[in-house]
Parts: C-alpha cells; structure tokens; sequence
C-alpha cells in the first residue's frame, strides 16, 4: 500500500519497529484513535518476534487471579535477581491474563486443554506452568495475530466525528523497508519528528510527529552469529543514544542456554521441549566415543536434574547458559567428537524418549528442528551449547507508579526515554526483566510495555500545546538534507583502501562475543574498550561494495556499523563497571551477588564520542521535571540476599 | 568421488525493473565449509564480490531475516526450485559441486538481483479479510472455548509465512492474471475455522467467488508440494471450493 507522504496534515505519531512491542503500541494508538506511522526495514510480518517459540507468560491457571498475579510478580522479580523495579513488574503481572485473553480473541491458536481453555506450559526459570503457547512458535502466531489487526486499520479510512476527514488517510500506515535514521528535535532537545530512508529507492525523508516509539529490538548486530534476526542490528537504540538518550543495564545480554550451531545463525531450541520433558546430558566419561544411544542411563550425567530436583532441566536461562559453558570450556566435558579426538563445546539435548506423535501436536515448528540439524532430533539427540539471544537491558525509561504498587497506567511517563517525545517498548528498553529473563515474559512484557507506550504518548499528546505539524517546515528540511549528506558521503568514499563492511562487521561481532558475553574479565573489558574504539574509527573509512542508486545495502550497513560501534562500547562500558556478578553478568573474579554496592541500575551515556556511566540524571515530561537516579524501586518486595550468582 | 571443497554460485542479476539490458549472469566461486547453506554461500559472497573472471562487481542483492525458515524473506529461485535460501543446504542441491543458480521469483516485479516486489501477497490477505474482527483491545475476557482437535487444524494452517513459494510454483498464478492463489485461500479457511472469525465467513467465501476466486485454481497441487511449513494447502482449496459452491447454490435463500 503506497503511503501518500507530501502535504499530509493530519497529526501521527510514529512507531518504529513492528514486532509484538511495536504492533501493540499501534494497536492501541488505534483504539486511541491517534493516527500512526508504523516503520520497519522488513515486512512487519517478518520481524524478529516470529522466531520466538516457546510460549507467553499469563495463562490462567484456575487459581485465584491474586495467586496467580503474586505468583508471576515474584517469579520474574526473583528471576531477574531483585534488579527489576517491582511497579513495573506488579503491573505487567496484573495485565498478564487480560493480555493472553486478547491475543485468544485475535485468534492465536493457543494450545487447548481437553475441556476447551488455554493450555500452559512451563518454561525456564519457572516453577511452575504460568505460559499459554501454540505450538512451539508461539512468538510467530502472536505477531501474525497483532499484524492481522494492524492491516484491518491500515484499509480503514481516517475519520473523525463529522465522517471523513482526510482523503487517502487511514489510521495506521505501514512504512515498510524504511530505515530509522535518526530523531529530528527542535531547539529545546524535545522529538519532533524522525528522519528515514527507504531502503528500496533510497530516498532519505524527515517527518514530523507528535512523538516517536521505537520498538527495534534488541542489538543482536553486535554478536554476529547468535539466535537474532538480520534486521535485529541495535543501530536504531545506538542512534538515540547518539543523540542523548540513556542507556541502562546494557551489561544484562542472555544467552539462550540451547542452541543449535549451524554456520549462519544459531538456532534457538525452544525451552518447551524441555518443559515436554527433553532431557539434557553428556556423557559421565569424559572421552566416551560411542554414539549417544549406544551410553546407557548409568553412564549419562543429566547434570541439571543433578543440581536442582525444583528446576530439572528448566533452571533460569542464564544459570543454565553459564553452566553449559563451564561444563564445556573449563571443565572440557563437551561431547567428545571421535574425530578430532576432542570434547566439542556442545551438550546432548535428548527428546528420543519422548513420544514423538504427542511432543509433535504440543511443539508444532519442531519440524523446523530438522532442517537445521540435518537429522531426524528423535532419533538422536541435538548438539546444544548457549548461543546469545536477548538483551534485559536497553533504553532507560521512566514509569510512574501508583499507590496500589503498580503503574499508573495512563500516565506519559510510562516507556518515556529522557528525551521528550521518545518513547520505547520491548526489548529495545531496560525495563521488567532485571538481570535476567524468564521464558515467556518476553513476549508478554512486549505486550505490556507496548500498550503502555500507546497509552502514555496518548496522554502526552493530549498535554502538547503545539503538534510537530505547527513547526517551521525548515527544521525537517534541514534535518532531511543533513540526513542526505551523511548518506552521500557513505556512498561516497573511495573504494581503494576502504575495508569491506560485512568483514568489519565480522570482526566487531567476534570480539563482542568473544569477550563481553557469558564471562567477563576486566583486564579483557579494558582491552576490548580499545578494540571497539579502533574499529569505530575504521568503521568511518569502511566502504561499500555497493554502488547501486537503488536496493543498495552497503550505504545503509555502513550508518548501522557505525551505531553498532557506539552500542558495543556503551555496553562494553557496563559491563567492565559492575564489579560483581549476578543474573547474565558474570566475573570469575568477583562472583557474589554484591547488593550493598550494587544493587543499582548500570544508567550509560554517550558524551563527546565516550561512553559514560552516571548516577542520575533530569528530564522533561510533559512539562515537570523529573528526577531518575539509579536506585531500584524494591519497595513491594524486599530483595533476598543470596551468596554465589549461581544459585 | 573427493568432497567437493567449492561452491560455484551463478546469481541472475538485474539492476533495476526497466533496466533489461543489464540483465546478466554473474558467477562466483568460494571455499566450501560444512552446513553452508545458499545464504551463508551469499554471504561470502558479499564480503569479497569477485567474479569467476576476476571482475570485483557490487554483491548480489537478496532479503533475509530470520535465518532459519520462520520468517519467508528468503524466497527465491534454486536450480530452477523454489526455496528458502537460509534452510537450503548448499550440499543438498550441489552435492557433486555442480553450480548453484539463483534466480528472483519469476511471479512478482522484479526490484533487483534476486529482490522481487511481494506486496500483493499482503494486499490479498486484505482482499480475504484474513483477521478477526475485534470489537477492541479492552478487556472482554477470553475467547470462546475450542476444542483440541479444532486447535489442531487451525494450527496447521496458520504457519503461513507470506514467503510466496505456493504462487511461485503455482502454473494459474501469474503477474497479469487475477488469481489470488493458496495462500490466500488458505487464510479464507483459517479465519473461516475460527469460533468469532467465522461471523465474516460469507465475505471471506464470496471474496473467493468472484474474479481470481477459488475456481481458477488448476488443480495442479504444486503448491502443497512447495510449501516449507507443510500447510495442508490443497486441502483448504478444496474446503474453501466446497464453500463457494454451497453458497453459490443456496447463498439466495438466504438472502
């Protein structure tokens, strides 16, 4: 559907990114009734969202709703090792049912029980069964779900209460193959507006809006090879970043503790199959060459099953990713390849005890299982090892909390970045998950966080004296002609001497994921900090390959290298600051959960080409002043001290 | 016969729609590595774009996502198959090290390179009325209670992911013809099955009766064949059939 984008005058505002967070933020902008501009560099249909499988947090469970509200509040605090603030987590508790219930309405094809209702499941770092699925691509259904609803919008003719208002208007417009750029501010730093580029034409465009949501994910880029999508590149939450938002626990990035190796992307297999009773082991010898069905049960160590009899095999993601890891790289327990004559970094993920005709209704996608591995997984076990697949933390954000412990839930401070009229849902901000996520909260604090933006910037645009379509025009042209400059001269440099992007990228990812992912070392921090630096400054003289006026994807990825950089240091940052261990972050050298000293958000900025780590800072929203600090809001729930991380 | 240690690429390259003439085939030849599949092979590619003759071009242009069948970017054309480039093992299609062809899908606009236009696909999806008409997002509470079995059809027909690979293989379905193809079918039923979505079923059956309707389709089941989620696509064209039939038949008693 082509978009009308001269002489519009209907005020938008704009959400970037359509995921599960960014199509909840347009729906209910649409039940708002405010016009919106969805942006995606792909298809909304094909985000990142679809890969997600194992199921979403909020089935009713026929207890009480209080039981099951305190029992999710506490398992995600807990889960995320007390660094969540509690409002925001007892919020998105209490919208957990209401939001499965929705999504039942929009026709996911949840799993049934025998009488007819939502089914559950359980997932890692529960106790209990708590996620409603479908399948094992859970993730997939809800998207299709949200996008289906946006489309109805997209044919919908704008009107307002005299019958049509604005000829060739709808509700909602998708802007899709269009690349986030940057903010357009006025002079008091307040969004404006946002610059863009299509990415089929190459056209870079400025547009006006009464505010902006970005909902792009989290910044897979960094890390090449990992469960993320291509279009999960972080360069949208660097670009903000850049232009002076707050970066929070960047230092929390979660590794999927299962995931199949294959040699373009790490595949993620879905908790579920644990939660449908998989099994993961190695063998007790270390240097056992038989073939995985040939070992019998006396002579496997279901290590997890060893360690936790409450967990089993499904112990919180990051504890399980880190202990995989030393199984493997220290202990050198992998499974042994008989020929190299070497432990692999891989554990045995076994379903071939389970009955394949029930796991295949309950885990539809698994199929999907095979064509990675190359073999039937009910055959033989699948190769494992943990594969970097989400980010806690993200955009700080603001929330407002009420007198009953949650949030006050039309307020604009809600998902508001410290820069006035940015907002931010899902996984691209900090908020809900602390140190460490559980399985299905993802997708549901998409949800939440996305319903949450809407309603704030709702109320922050009913607060706004003037729309961005009141401003002088030659804020956007000039922020347009800035945006086709920068761009001229990516496409610009001379091709001798230029390194080749996708070979920097490469690099950039090896290092991250080398040195800043499952454990961290100061010494390896601080030299890491110099290599992103060198690679920043030979980001600026990369070239592209590419010198087509038209689809060209080198201009676009060298702008994205470059956010990239500005992303892996802010985090890099984080990561050599806290001097303790706890949830995804961990140092052999300082191990303990430290929450005297650090029981604080890590808050991050980027100051004259440095990241920087700060205390606190103010901003603006809607007219008052407020004060963020790194304190953590523990008030409903007192945090448990612990000893080791590891738990 | 030895491993292969080469793959020989042969992308059909175009600049641009009214570009023709720069219509080309352009051959590429990178180290073998275990698991490659056609877009990982791509990506090699890019990272050092020298021909076979030893001509440094712009990489070839293609869309990807996911990286791992879910998402349907990848679509094009393999040795003459349709097929997702990030789930195609360059050692299924090549396993004696004869050269890969790639080509765009030959059923949408051309962009670039092996980049085609899908949009119509989204339109037909408009066109069916493929969602549930919800009165909103306030809280109503659950939806209607379903039965496992029925779950389990829906199901296995919602993991459509637009990719394009049925109206492709497709022999009714072409650029100038009006036929709406599977996949969209398809969703007519899905939305059909479901306890509210059924209430626009006459719409969504009618939408189907009209010009590139459910009666164009051949029969020549290519489509269930090239389906990479296994939809039971054939199946659905047959029900949404039986469906416009019976409303063609009876649809004015009702009226």
């Amino acid at each position: 559907m082509s978009v009308r984008l001269e002489g519009s005058r209907v005020r938008r505002v704009a959400v970037v990114g359509g995921g599960v967070a960014g199509l909840m933020a347009t729906l209910e902008l649409a039940q708002l009734g405010v016009p919106v501009d969805v942006f995606s560099v792909v298809p909304v249909r094909r985000s990142h969202s679809v890969v997600a499988q194992g199921g979403v947090s909020g089935a009713r469970s026929g207890a009480s709703t209080d039981v099951e509200v305190k029992s999710l509040f506490e398992g995600t605090i807990r889960g995320g090792e007390d660094l969540a603030h509690r409002p925001h987590v007892l919020g998105m508790a209490r919208a957990a049912a209401g939001i499965v219930d929705l999504f039942d309405r929009m026709g996911v094809p949840f799993h049934r029980t025998s009488e007819g209702h939502v089914d559950r499941r359980r997932l890692g770092g529960h106790l209990e069964p708590r996620a409603a699925f479908a399948g094992a691509t859970t993730g997939q259904h809800l998207l299709y779900a949200l996008d289906e609803q946006a489309r109805r919008f997209e044919v919908e003719p704008l009107r307002d209460a005299r019958g049509p208002r604005a000829a060739g208007e709808t509700l909602v417009r998708k802007l899709e193959r269009w690349d986030f750029i940057a903010l357009v501010r006025d002079d008091a730093g307040v969004c404006v507006g946002l610059i863009a580029q299509d990415l089929v034409s190459m056209a870079v465009r400025a547009f006006p809006y009464d505010a902006v949501i970005l909902a792009t994910g989290g910044p897979g880029g960094l890390c090449g090879k990992s469960a993320y999508s291509t279009t999960s590149s972080g360069a949208a939450a660097a670009a903000v970043v850049r232009q002076g938002a707050v970066y929070a626990n960047g230092e929390f990035i979660q590794s999927h503790p299962t995931a199949l190796r294959a040699p373009d992307k790490w595949r993620v297999v879905s908790d579920a199959l644990r939660g449908e009773g998989a099994r993961l082991w190695v063998p007790t010898a270390k240097a056992d060459a038989r073939a995985p069905h040939e070992i019998p049960e006396k002579e496997r160590d279901y290590f997890f099953e060893r360690a936790s009899a409450a967990y089993g095999n499904l112990p919180p993601a990051d504890a399980a990713a880190r202990a995989i890891f030393r199984l493997c790289v220290h202990e050198g327990r992998g499974v042994f390849d008989a020929t190299t004559q070497e432990n692999e970094h891989a554990v045995y993920l076994d379903l071939t005890n389970l009955s394949e005709r029930h796991v295949r209704t309950r885990l539809g996608g698994v199929e999907g299982l095979e064509k990675v591995a190359g073999f039937d997984p009910f055959a033989s076990p699948l190769k494992v090892f943990p594969a970097v697949s989400y980010s806690m933390g993200g955009l700080w954000v603001d929330y407002e909390s009420d007198a009953s412990g949650g949030v006050a839930e039309t307020s604009p401070r809600n998902q508001a970045t410290n820069i006035p009229g940015l907002y931010a849902a899902g996984e691209v901000e900090y908020q809900f998950h602390g140190a460490s996520r559980l399985g299905g909260n993802a997708l549901l604090a998409c949800a939440y966080a996305g319903q949450l933006a809407a309603r704030a910037v709702g109320a922050y645009r009913d607060a706004m004296e003037r729309s961005a379509l009141d401003l002088p025009k030659s804020i956007f042209d000039k922020a347009q002609k800035s945006g086709e400059d920068a761009y001229r001269e990516l496409v610009d440099r001379k091709a001798e001497g230029g390194e080749n992007p996708y070979v920097l990228h490469d690099e950039l990812a090896e290092v991250m994921q080398r040195d800043c992912t499952i454990e961290r070392d100061d010494a390896k921090l601080d030299a890491l900090l110099g290599t992103l630096a060198e690679i920043g400054e030979r980001a600026q003289k990369a070239s592209s390959p590419d010198s087509a006026t038209r689809l060209n994807a080198g201009g676009p990825l060298l702008r994205r290298l470059a956010d990239m950089v500005v992303l892996a240091r802010v985090i890099t940052k984080s990561a050599r600051q806290r001097a303790e261990s706890r949830g995804a972050h961990f140092k052999p050298a300082s191990p303990r959960r430290d929450d005297a000293a650090w029981l604080k958000s890590t808050l991050a900025r980027w100051k004259d080409g440095e990241p920087e780590i700060v205390s606190g800072f103010e901003y603006a929203c809607a007219g008052k002043t407020v004060k963020a600090t790194s304190a953590v809001d523990t008030g409903s729930l007192a945090p448990r001290a612990t000893g080791e991380s590891d738990g | 016969m030895a491993e292969p240690k080469i793959v020989r690429l042969v992308v059909v390259r175009q600049d641009a729609p009214e570009k023709a003439e720069s219509r080309r085939k352009e051959a590429f030849e990178i180290p073998r590595e275990p698991g490659m599949t056609v877009h990982g092979a791509l990506e090699r590619i890019r990272k050092r774009p020298v021909t076979v003759d030893d001509k440094t071009v712009s990489p070839p242009v293609w869309e990807s996502s996911c990286l791992e069948g879910a998402c349907g970017a990848c679509t094009m054309l393999v040795n003459g198959r349709v097929a997702q480039a990030c789930t195609t093992r360059v050692s299924d299609v090549s396993p004696k090290g004869q050269p890969i062809v790639l080509e765009p899908l030959r059923k949408f606009p051309l962009e670039r390179d092996l980049v085609v236009d899908r949009s119509r696909m989204f339109q037909s999806l408009v066109h069916v009325k493929a969602w549930v008409a919800l009165d909103g997002t306030q809280d109503r509470g659950a939806g209607p209670t379903e039965s496992p079995e029925a779950q389990a059809t829906r199901y296995s027909l919602s993991r459509c992911t637009t990719c394009g690979a049925c109206l492709e293989a497709c022999p009714e379905y072409r650029e100038s013809a009006a036929f709406v193809g599977a996949a969209a079918i398809n969703q007519a039923r899905l939305f059909n099955l479901h306890p509210s979505g059924a209430h626009q079923a006459t719409e969504r059956t009618e939408a189907l009766m009209g010009e590139g309707g459910v009666a164009d389709c051949g029969k020549a089941q290519n489509c269930v064949e090239v389906c990479p989620q296994d939809i039971p696509l054939v199946d659905s064209i047959g029900e949404m059939s039986r469906a416009t039939t019976k409303r063609l038949f009876f649809g004015w008693l009702l009226k």
